[in-house]
Parts: C-alpha cells; sequence; structure tokens
C-alpha cells in the first residue's frame, strides 16, 4: 500500500468515526461472548486464548491480516467449524448465556437464532420469494410467510427494487442486490446476531456502500459481527473493532474510534496505518 | 522493464510448424468426423431397407398390428410391432422403477452423506456394476433371481419372464443415475451449503432442499439417458425373459376402458424389439426378404424412440438449467 492512500484512509476515518459515537457510547448487553477460547486446524493452532465481550445491537467489526482468524473466530460463534473435520474447539462460547459448545445444544437450533451472510452471495437458485422465506419454510414458520417476505426484503432495503418481480429466478439479481437479498433471507427468520463475513469484498463500490448503510440500519435490532479486510469500512460502519493478528491473537478490542486514532498497543498502529499486514 | 533497442522476434514461425498444427487439428476433426458419419450411415442403412420393407407391410398395419411372427413355420406372417412395443415399455418402466429410486439415493449419498474415504471405495465399485458384461446379468436373473421369486412371491411365474429380467436391467442402469447424479449434485458450489446450514438447516434439508433442486437438470438427464439404455437392452431380456412375442389378454374395465393385468405381463415371457431383431439374424435368413427388412423397420423404430428420449433430456437441460 502506498503512503497517499493510507493518509487518505486515516482523514476518512476520522470524519466517519464521529459520527457512530452517538450508539456506541450507552452500555448495552452481552450478546455473544467468548471465554479462553483456542481453535486449531490439525496441529496449527488458528485462535489464540481469545477472551471478548460482543454487546448486542451494536455493529462489532473484527479486523486483522489475512490468515489472522477472524473468520475462524466468526464461524465459531454460531457452530460452522463444526463441517470442517479436523477443526478443534476448545473454550467457550457463550451466546444468551449458554455455551454454545455445551453436549446439549443443537448446532442446527444454534444457527436459526444467528443469521450470516457470506463473502460470496450466494443466494439459492430459486426465487426472490424462495429464498427469503428458505428460513420460514426449514423452521415450520406458521405466520404469515408473504408479510415477513415483504418485511425482510424492506428491512435489506431491496423491496423496492424486486417488488414486481419475487418470482423470477434470484440470481438474475446484480452482485450487489444479490447480496441484500441474502440479508433479507439471513433476518427474515428473526434472528439475534447477525454474522458477515467481509460481504462486501464481492461486491463494486457502491453496492458496498449500500451494504454498509444497511448494516448501520440492522444494528438497531439485530447484533451484527461483521469480519472485514477493509479497514475504512471497519471504522466507518462499527461501534467497536476487534483486531486479530497473526497467530490467532486478540491483540486490541475496544471502541472504533479509540482503536483508529489512538491504539494501546504499537502493533495495532502499525496495521492500521499499513506498516503491517 | 530494462531498456532494449534489440526489437523482440515476432517473426512468423517456419512452415513446418504450422504445417504441424494444421495436421493436427484435421486429425482431430476426422476422427470426430468418423463418429457422426457411423451416425449418418446407420441411419441411412435403417432408413433404406426399412423403406423397402414398408412397401410391402404399410405403416399403419406395423404400428398397430397384435401378432408379430415374421417366420413362422405354417406360413402366415405377420409384422405387429405392438406385442414387442408391449414387452419393451414394460421392461423399460419396471427397470425405471429399480433404477430410479436406489441411483438417486445412492448419488445423495454419495455427494452429501459419504465420508471422503467410503466415497472413494464406494464409487469404483458401483462403476464395476456398470462394467459387468450384461450376459451375466442375464444369466444371473435366469439362475437366481426367477427361481427366488418363484419359490416366495410368484410361484405360477414362468422360467422366462419380463420380471426377472426387467430387474436386473434395473440393476444394471443403476450406475448410470448414480454417477451421473451424482457429478451434478457434486458440482452444486459449496456455498449454496454453507447458506442452507447458516439458516438452520438440516442435512437432509439442505440435501433434498438445495442440492437436489440446484442439480435437477444433472439428474434428470441421468433417468433419460438409463431409460435410453434400459430401451436398448438386450443380452438380459434374451437370456431372461424369453423370445415369446406374446400379446398380454386385453381386457375392459369400467365404461370400456382397455386394461392389462400387470402379472399378465410380467409374470409371463415375452419380447422386446431387440430381442424380436436378434431372433431374426439368428435364422438362416436370406437378404432382400421381407423379415429380413422387417428388421431394418424394428431398427428404425428403436432409433426414432431413443433419439426422441435424447432429445428430451436435452430440452429438459436446457430448461432447468440452473446458472450458479
Amino acid at each position: 500500500m502506498s503512503n497517499s492512500t493510507t493518509d487518505d484512509s486515516l482523514i476518512t476515518t476520522e470524519v466517519q468515526t464521529d459520527s457512530n459515537d452517538g450508539r456506541a457510547a450507552p452500555a448495552a448487553g452481552t450478546a455473544v461472548a467468548a471465554r479462553d477460547l483456542d481453535v486449531f486446524y490439525g496441529d496449527e493452532q488458528a485462535i489464540d486464548d481469545v477472551t471478548m465481550e460482543i454487546p448486542e445491537k451494536r455493529v462489532t467489526a473484527l479486523i486483522g491480516p489475512s490468515g489472522c482468524g477472524k473468520s475462524t473466530f466468526l464461524r465459531c460463534i454460531n457452530r460452522m467449524n463444526d463441517m470442517i473435520e479436523i477443526c478443534r474447539v476448545e473454550g467457550d462460547v457463550e451466546f444468551g448465556g449458554k455455551n454454545v459448545y455445551d453436549d446439549d445444544v443443537d448446532p442446527v437450533a444454534l444457527r436459526r437464532k444467528i443469521g450470516m451472510v457470506f463473502q460470496k452471495p450466494n443466494p439459492f437458485p430459486k426465487s426472490i420469494r424462495d429464498n427469503v422465506a428458505y428460513g420460514l419454510k426449514i423452521q415450520d414458520f406458521d405466520g404469515d410467510v408473504d408479510a415477513r417476505v415483504e418485511e425482510s426484503l424492506k428491512g435489506a432495503a431491496l423491496w423496492d427494487e424486486v417488488k414486481d418481480q419475487l418470482d423470477s429466478s434470484g440470481l438474475e439479481l446484480s452482485g450487489g442486490q444479490q447480496q441484500r437479498l441474502c440479508i433479507a433471507r439471513a433476518i427474515a427468520p428473526d434472528p439475534e446476531v447477525i454474522l458477515m463475513d467481509e460481504p462486501t469484498s464481492a461486491l463494486d463500490p457502491v453496492a458496498a456502500s449500500k451494504i454498509e448503510d444497511l448494516i448501520d440500519d440492522l444494528a438497531e435490532e439485530y447484533t451484527v459481527i461483521i469480519v472485514t479486510h477493509n479497514m475504512q469500512q471497519a471504522a466507518r460502519i462499527s461501534d467497536r473493532t476487534a483486531v486479530f493478528l497473526t497467530g490467532g491473537e486478540l491483540v486490541e478490542y475496544d471502541d472504533t474510534a479509540k482503536i483508529f486514532e489512538d491504539p494501546e498497543e504499537q502493533r495495532v498502529e502499525d496495521y492500521i496505518t499499513g506498516k503491517f499486514g | 522493464m530494462t531498456d532494449s533497442t534489440e526489437s523482440p522476434d515476432l517473426t512468423r514461425r517456419g512452415g513446418l510448424t504450422r504445417l504441424k498444427e494444421g495436421t493436427y487439428g484435421g486429425l482431430f476433426a476426422a476422427c470426430a468426423a468418423i463418429t457422426l458419419l457411423t451416425t449418418a450411415a446407420i441411419f441411412v442403412t435403417l432408413l433404406s431397407d426399412a423403406v423397402v420393407f414398408f412397401r410391402s407391410i404399410p405403416i399403419a398395419e406395423f404400428l398397430t398390428g397384435t401378432n408379430w411372427s415374421p417366420n413362422p413355420a405354417g406360413g402366415g406372417q405377420a409384422f405387429g410391432i405392438i406385442p414387442l412395443l408391449i414387452g419393451t415399455l414394460t421392461v423399460t418402466i419396471t427397470a425405471a422403477f429399480i433404477s430410479i429410486p436406489i441411483g438417486t439415493l445412492t448419488a445423495i449419498y454419495l455427494s452429501e452423506y459419504a465420508t471422503p474415504n467410503a466415497r472413494s471405495i464406494l464409487k469404483p465399485l458401483l462403476e464395476i456394476l456398470a462394467g459387468i458384461p450384461t450376459v451375466v446379468y442375464g444369466y444371473f436373473a435366469l439362475v437366481y433371481v426367477t427361481p427366488a421369486l418363484k419359490a416366495t412371491l410368484f410361484p405360477e411365474m414362468s422360467t422366462f419372464n419380463a420380471l426377472a429380467a426387467s430387474i436386473m436391467v434395473g440393476i444394471m442402469t443403476i450406475p448410470m443415475v448414480s454417477s451421473i447424479s451424482e457429478d451434478a449434485m457434486s458440482a452444486v458450489p459449496d456455498e449454496l451449503r454453507q447458506a442452507g446450514y447458516g439458516l438452520g438447516a438440516t442435512k437432509f434439508e439442505v440435501s433434498t432442499g438445495i442440492v437436489v433442486p440446484a442439480s435437477i437438470s444433472g439428474i434428470a438427464s441421468s433417468y433419460i439417458l438409463a431409460v435410453s439404455r434400459a430401451i436398448g437392452e438386450t443380452m438380459i431380456v434374451v437370456v431372461a425373459m424369453g423370445a415369446q412375442a406374446r400379446m398380454p389378454e386385453v381386457q375392459q374395465a369400467l365404461f370400456g376402458i382397455p386394461f392389462v393385468n400387470p402379472a399378465d405381463v410380467l409374470l409371463q415371457s415375452g419380447m422386446t424389439i431387440t430381442v424380436a431383431m436378434v431372433q431374426i439374424t439368428g435364422g438362416d435368413l436370406t437378404g432382400g426378404t421381407l423379415p429380413y427388412n422387417s428388421m431394418f423397420a424394428l431398427g428404425l423404430a428403436l432409433f426414432v424412440v431413443t433419439l426422441v428420449m435424447n432429445v428430451i433430456s436435452d430440452i429438459i437441460a436446457q430448461r432447468y438449467r440452473e446458472e450458479y
């Protein structure tokens, strides 16, 4: 990264973080908490003794260089790592005060409470309506499905663009619209937490900025935990930021403004200013 | 980039290289042409001899006749395709009832449930099933399946019967369904499965609600291919089903709708189109006789049926192609 870009990003950062101060300030309850969390892929440690509490109805960003374990951490929260055979998790991840790795926890039930949005938009090859209604269908939702579909599409700022083509394939939409469709699909079953794994990295800047605005709105109802490569994005949209560095170590976790303006750790400052990573 | 006064060598390669490139292209095109030409030649041969046949026997009589006896000892030839069509349809449909469900469920297991280890053992085993010569299936049907069915379910069954043959044709085509369907299911991107799991779907819900619909065009193609294969199957049928062009007894149901008791067809001997052709070539035949020419008419009928099946399969694949 060249010096000029870094300077620009810092300027944007400072201007933008101010706008989030209003929501970041008051103390909120804890939605998700990790305690002494270690994750291994075979012999390799991906998360190293992470303890952090994630506030509810806030946007928490996980940033760090590639391979630092931020996505792994995200996927521990809804136990998507279960599907990777060599993955081993030690320690606790608490959701609503319950350790999700307890023996009596059904990951299927857990994932119905925690929605997820992925890096690449991945709508099902079904109609827009069926995409949004999928989560409701598998959960035997007995309310008004069409009303919930409309509500969810509105919540994902997509309704006005697709209301006349609900029966056409979700794959006919543009990349940005597809990603908002995936967000609508994730919020339709009314989860408590939404995990986002680099949701804008496959999108163009205009589509990405729409998603960012949307994330801001989502935090009024949901706890949003977002992994991002893009530091300016973390600065713009998050209330709290956790910086992971190589080896799966959580180096610093604080209010976003503090992380970007006055980090405690020299390593975090180096990473944010582009000297590292 | 370094400063260089020398311009790069961009001159055209020598004539020999170009000649070689041209030769390769020609060679590959020739191989493709052999396939095309063979198909065209077969079609022309079938058509020309069939036309000779239809000069003596009108097409309508051939298509609606209920008696097939091309070479009777006492004279009185008859060339009605209906009994053969019934035989072929019986085998094809019964076989489909076996190969489609078992093949599809096997494909779902292999693609979605099997561990990589189990898959690496099972897939080659299934392919061995596809490699067994069909005459072996035929003897298996005659020597084991028929006696077993006779001893347990159907004591009145005849030694040569459509059911045992159909079961073995079905088993023979399982690998075709499972292998092609499994390829289609494995091609579904993992992101779609992740999306399903992320919404709290179970493995069963992801397999049946996401993976199968997303790969339905490939699955449908595998069905059509398996059915086409069953239509053309000869050896199993000739060994296990006998070679008696039987017309089942047509009964009148309510309101005069004609129907055939399935047991009358399945538990008795019968003859398919392919077997009729084998039987004709088995006799002392001189070219140009009516029975000889009838073989080409049958071949043409079979060709048209499989061609239509393949076209349907293509249309289905196009129609339901999922862009993911």
